[in-house]
């Protein structure tokens, strides 16, 4: 068994509770931190464990924190960022959902650490249910004295709440999920200033993830330098990995940095290989937004070392013949499925979630999708392929938030690895026309029928 | 802006008004609008799930906001419904780590067997079929949400079980 530092408790019944919690240890970073060590060396200790932002941008977060403005003497604030949204990820939920207090526990010694007396946990709206346990978490929290005036007789207040969204993918980016905190549309903002100058009601915010503040009570407890211990190299700690699609054992796991992709999938204590008795086509190893990667680069990297599951390993070969870690989301593909209907699957969704601020986004995501639709449905031309490359290239780099780029990404790596799948498409077209939906034949069946042309 | 077309029963009880200013002490005594989306949520569940412009200026007067920063919020986020939808509304993730589980196909099984169309309601207001954007949920797909609650790991059979619990007035939707 590996290393567990998020999920070492969640199989202890009632762990749900304040009571259970409270007795297998829960909140003794609350006590440590506010009795024995000074807000900024919680922040040291956090930079210490060198752990990353959680959410998918992989940001050192003791970095982030001690980016926050201080000096001002306005009131700071810490928002958990809990609008999990990017497709293939179910780990927040999971974590909020089972283990509830873990995540309290973590914003009040975050927000200690910060100096904020005021904090949010921003969740997405269709999350209703766990927004239920979140409150009735809160208030046995408060109703113990670890919320509200003078925290354990050391001075220290604070206030936590939780407050829900409207679905809306583009709030999981921070100043979006800020606009939306103040009762407006989720439209980005543009940075600098960046949130920890002016964030939340134009006072100093920091915007973290749910994974991210629920690992502060270990590294508070063991300190920053155990926490550095585990994982391998930059990518330190463990990661919580949401898989799905075509395996045998779908769910929320919980991993140390470093273990090898081929374990991960083959492996029993995890996915257990593929759900059916076909070979594995390829991989999206972070959420949709992360570029896909086919078959062959999936165990080993271009180099032929061992692929990892770090931030490094699987960025490994740049664009060109990597991808990333992103949020952990990790959807894998047997052989039947069809590249191109998942290429415009998720250009859908992007086209969905465009806030239609910046016009690259907004007019691009939608026409990448409606070139992907015919393409799909039988009616595409050949210079379609280049077209949407083109697109891509126009909307990466040019907007105002990252969901432009996320957009771009996967609709780039699917035809640098797949194009010849989408020249079938577009020469083939009867062939792919009154297909059962997302289940195709087998590429390689028909694989000869493209190479042929394009020799 | 123009009167909603269809008539609405607005009445804010005293158990609404009362999660409506717990909602509104969650920040500071200036920030009310900051309430906007939690309270257009408690309005929108005790309104039969949507929200008539009429309901939306109420809404605004609450939060001692103009009605423009309400029907822009509205028109933004998709929970936010601005017609009458089908009661139960079964809103599945067709989003591709569903879809590689089946969704579709259970869709069209949905579809056929409620005699509809994705997006429109049964002639008798109780169901509607909705494709929505990735719920958070692709390792128990495939799924829907209904109500305030997710239901996963669906089959054929288990969607007729849920059509008999909706028409027995089976299911809750709302945790109040």
């Amino acid at each position: 068994m590996s290393k567990k530092i998020l999920l070492e408790k969640v199989n202890i019944p009632g762990i749900k509770t304040y009571e259970v919690y409270r007795q297998n240890g829960g909140y003794t970073s609350v006590e440590k931190a506010l009795k024995t060590l000074t807000p900024d060396e919680v922040v040291e200790e956090v930079k210490t464990s060198g752990i990353r932002g959680r959410g998918g941008a992989g940001f050192p977060m003791g970095m982030k924190w001690s980016f926050i403005d201080k000096k001002s003497g306005k009131p700071r604030y810490l928002v958990c960022n809990a609008d999990e949204s990017e497709p293939g990820t179910f780990k927040d939920r999971y974590l909020m959902e089972f283990i509830p207090h873990l995540l309290i526990e973590g914003m009040i010694t975050s927000s200690y650490a910060l100096g904020a007396n005021l904090s949010y946990i921003y969740i997405r709206g269709e999350y209703m249910w766990v927004y239920k346990i979140l409150e009735k978490a809160i208030a046995e929290a408060k109703a113990a004295g670890w919320l509200g005036k003078n925290i354990l007789g050391t001075g220290y207040d604070l206030d936590l709440y939780v407050q829900i969204g409207g679905g809306a993918y583009i709030c999981g980016e921070e100043t979006a999920l800020i606009e939306s905190l103040e009762g407006k549309r989720g439209n980005p903002r543009i940075k600098p200033p960046f949130p920890a100058v002016s964030g939340l009601w134009g006072n100093p915010t920091v915007v973290n993830n749910v994974e991210t503040i629920s690992a502060v009570p270990w590294i508070v407890n063991n300190s920053g330098a155990a926490y550095a211990e585990i994982g391998i190299g930059r990518s330190t700690g463990t990661k919580l990995i949401s898989a799905s699609g075509n395996i045998k054992n779908p769910g929320v796991y919980e991993i140390e940095m470093g273990l090898s992709v081929y374990e991960f999938m083959n492996s029993d204590e995890y996915l257990g290989g593929m759900s059916t008795d076909r070979p594995l086509k390829a991989l999206v190893p972070g959420g949709s937004s992360v570029p896909v990667l086919p078959a062959h680069l999936i165990y080993k990297t271009a180099n032929n070392e061992d692929r990892l599951m770090s931030y490094e390993s699987l960025s490994d070969g740049g664009f060109a013949t990597g991808s990333m870690l992103g949020s952990g989301g990790f959807i894998v593909y047997d052989d039947r499925a069809c590249i191109v209907r998942n290429t415009w699957n998720f250009s859908r969704f992007y086209h969905h979630e465009s806030c239609g601020q910046c016009t690259p986004c907004r007019e691009g995501t939608g026409w990448m999708e409606k070139i992907l639709h015919r393409i799909e449905t039988g009616t595409g031309r050949e210079e379609d392929i280049d077209l949407l490359l083109s697109i891509q290239s126009k909307i990466e780099g040019n907007t105002i938030c990252p969901l432009g780029d996320a957009a771009a990404w996967p609709v780039a790596a699917a035809i640098r690895h797949f194009r010849e799948e989408f020249e079938y498409h577009v020469r083939f077209p009867e062939k792919i026309k009154n297909r059962d939906h997302f289940v195709a034949e087998p590429f390689e069946k028909v694989k000869h029928l493209v190479s042929k042309l394009t020799v | 802006m123009e009167k909603s077309q269809i008539k609405q029963n607005i009445n804010i009880t005293e158990a609404l008004t009362t999660r409506i200013n717990e909602l509104i002490s969650h920040y500071p005594d200036d920030k009310r609008k900051s309430a906007l989306l939690p309270v257009l949520h408690e309005v929108q569940d005790a309104h039969d799930n949507w929200l008539s412009i009429e309901l939306q200026d109420k809404v605004a007067e609450i939060l001692h906001i103009l009605p423009v920063e309400v029907y822009e919020v509205v028109t933004f986020y998709t929970m936010f419904n601005q017609r009458p939808i089908g009661k139960y509304m079964f809103e599945f993730c067709h989003t591709s780590p569903c879809c590689l589980n089946g969704t579709e196909n259970l869709m069209d099984y949905t579809c056929n067997k409620l005699g509809v169309k994705v997006g429109e309601p049964t002639a008798d207001g109780m169901f509607e079929v909705r494709g929505v954007e990735c719920l958070g949920a692709c390792g128990y797909a495939p799924m829907m949400q209904l109500g305030d609650f997710y239901q996963e790991h669906l089959t054929e059979a288990k969607i007729d079980q849920l059509i008999t619990d909706c028409k027995d007035n089976k299911i809750i939707l709302h945790d109040k």
